[in-house]
């Protein structure tokens, strides 16, 4: 079975690759590479899988998983200039791709147990553009 | 394995109607969608696509080559359009999303290595949403 909980925060980045020139980001990344950033609300649904336990009925207390994402992604992104703020993203590129792994890997050991495994996170950076990440090889 | 969605509109009008069916079992199948001078919609599609993070971006795939692709072969040709009568792919078949979404794979697909080289992002599902109803998701992998 699968439970997916969301959440949103909203936070500044900006898409540059300090080894490409000026003409180089502008044209990998567009507006996106602006010196100074923009921001986002970013929306995050984050999927258990699991098995309901006989006694509770559920695959993962909700007020736990509540917890772990407010603790692990809310409090550590949420109005936040990513690149200076945030770590890894002061060397690697703040893209939606990157920040969903971040985001697996800051919240995949503390739900790997018997009941609510996480199987995927996804993130929306805008309504019409979103990167699901499984874990394993990106 | 990472996946990036892209979302893009375009409105466009059809009608229902199978020739080898009469039209009282045209009617009976596609209800309203069989009224004769035809209907629009807003449609909604979404562009599924996998590959590896490129390390130099930190990206899937260019969205600005996506975005052009997309605009070339399906909005360009689609939006503001009858689908039964300026879709010259859609003419022999009724454009339901079904067969709107394995149009759009088609033409996706043949035009997605002047675009993608091979080894990058590949091209993983398409999905059609003729109103917030409803949703018919094609895989790339069952079209050739």
């Amino acid at each position: 079975m699968l439970i997916t909980r969301k959440v949103e925060f909203s936070a500044s980045h900006v898409c540059r690759n300090p080894r490409f020139s000026e003409e180089e980001n502008r044209a990998a990344f567009g507006a996106a590479a602006n010196p100074h950033g923009h921001g986002h609300n970013y929306v995050l649904e984050v999927t258990l899988e699991g098995t309901p336990d006989p006694v509770t009925g559920m695959v993962l207390d909700l007020k736990r998983l509540k917890e772990i994402l407010s603790r692990e992604v809310v409090e550590v992104y949420d109005h936040r200039f990513l690149n200076r703020e945030v770590a890894p993203f002061d060397r690697v590129i703040p893209t939606a791709e990157n920040i969903a792994i971040d985001i697996w890997n800051r919240l995949e050991p503390h739900l790997n147990g018997a009941s609510g495994r996480l199987h995927g996170v996804r993130l929306w950076e805008t309504p019409d553009l979103c990167v699901d990440y499984f874990g394993g090889a990106a | 394995m990472i996946r990036v969605t892209r979302r893009y509109r375009f409105s466009a009008s059809h009608r229902l109607h199978a020739p080898e069916l009469s039209d009282t079992e045209n009617r009976a199948l596609y209800g309203q969608c069989n009224n004769p001078f035809g209907h629009g919609h807003n449609y909604e599609i979404a562009v599924s696509v996998r590959g590896p993070v490129d390390e130099r971006t930190g990206r899937v795939v260019d969205l600005a080559a996506l975005d052009g692709l997309v605009e070339r072969q399906v909005l360009a040709p689609f939006d503001h359009r009858n689908l039964n009568e300026d879709v010259e792919a859609l003419r022999a078949t009724v454009p339901t999303s079904e067969n709107l979404g394995r149009e759009l794979i088609r033409r996706l697909k043949q035009n997605w290595h002047a675009v993608f080289p091979p080894g990058g992002p590949c091209l993983e599902k398409v999905a059609v949403a003729e109103t917030s109803r409803n949703a018919f998701e094609v895989s790339a992998y069952e079209i050739e």
